[in-house]
């Protein structure tokens, strides 16, 4: 059971190979997470609880959208909704590489996936496809994402606590461009805007007729059964 | 149902948060070992990452004061353009600057 084996696996060396590829990359990383962590001073979360959420959620998306449901209450059910909605593109990407980690120890399989993220599970599905048995780039490029993002929220912490007006600045607005740079810079694909438009209509009939932060849930829930109602997408269709 | 914004709330929000985002991560990987996700799940999943992107900024853009607005447009273009998030942000924080200095 050498070379060829269809078993994946996990060691130290392929995991500090992962990091190494990561690193460069990662360096973005830290420029993000100092946006994160000005947004979230500027929306009333302390130093301490911008660091947890960056230690423990590790989502970027996510972690913007939640800022903007953060007031003096945080309202539950629309945090679990747009959390699970923004991230349940998680799901595609795990079960993507579930034939690979299928291999590993149950243990292993679970810890490995905390620490997936879109690079560095770009990167390992890459390497899967190749034949790569080693699970190091997801491990190793999740320790670099994980480590940088946290680095940088300190970053934006401390830079952040030293700024009385966020909105002079315009730093109010890093929620919103950064939330609509994912968007664009996501799947170029033009059969999305039928989706996109029906969740923008949505969203906003709920805000007019329905309860306070339902726009959210409503905008998703269109958006996704207008795209589960597109025809399947052709190979080689623009 | 609403927590407060405390540090006990807030704290209590993040596990919540940092919870649903694994069983995000994991969910994927322990379905597939048992059923395959389907074509049209996939399709509702990947209309729904966006959907939601767009149903947060939507209030924004129309809520929001000129600076805002401009802000999303200005990262709009850049991100068409360029294709870079980085310099799209930064166009937008400076627009929203610039504009509320003036």
């Amino acid at each position: 059971m050498t070379s060829r084996s269809q078993g994946a696996q996990l060691d130290l060396a392929g995991t500090l190979v992962g990091i190494r590829r990561m690193a460069p990359l990662s360096l973005f990383v830290v420029v993000f997470g100092l946006a994160f962590g000005v947004a979230a001073l500027s929306r009333g979360l302390s130093g301490l609880e911008a660091m947890l959420m960056s230690a423990l959620v590790f989502a970027g998306a996510s972690q913007f959208a939640a800022l903007e449901l953060w007031g003096p209450e945080i309202p539950l059910l629309p945090l679990i909704a747009t959390t699970f909605a923004i991230n349940a593109r998680h799901l595609l990407m795990g079960a993507a590489i579930q034939p690979w980690l299928a291999h590993l120890p149950p243990g292993q399989r679970y810890g490995s996936v905390m620490l997936m993220s879109d690079s560095n599970w770009a990167m390992a599905a890459a390497d899967h496809q190749k034949g790569e048995t080693n699970i190091g780039m997801l491990v190793g490029g999740g320790i670099a994402l994980w480590v940088t993002w946290l680095f940088g929220t300190l970053l934006g912490v401390v830079f952040g606590s030293g700024i009385q007006q966020p909105e002079r600045f315009g730093l109010d607005v890093i929620m919103g461009c950064f939330l609509l740079s994912m968007l664009v810079g996501g799947r170029r694909d033009l059969s999305m805007l039928l989706p996109w438009g029906a969740a923008a209509l949505a969203a906003l009939a709920a805000m007019a007729w329905l309860p306070t932060h339902s726009h959210v849930i409503v905008g998703a829930l269109a958006g996704g059964l207008a795209g589960m109602l597109l025809p399947p997408r052709k190979e080689g269709s623009p | 149902m609403t927590l407060p914004a405390s540090a006990a709330g807030a704290i209590a929000a993040i596990v919540i948060m940092a919870l649903v985002t694994y069983l995000t991560r994991a969910g994927g990987v322990f379905a597939m070992s048992r059923v395959p996700i389907g074509p049209r799940i996939e399709r509702f999943i990947n209309a729904m990452a966006g959907s939601v992107l767009v149903a947060v900024i939507t209030p924004m853009a129309i809520h929001g004061d000129w600076g805002a607005r401009l802000a999303l447009v200005a990262t709009l273009m850049v991100m068409l353009t360029l294709q870079k998030p980085l310099p799209a942000i930064t166009a937008g924080i400076v627009t929203a600057a610039l504009w509320r200095l003036w």
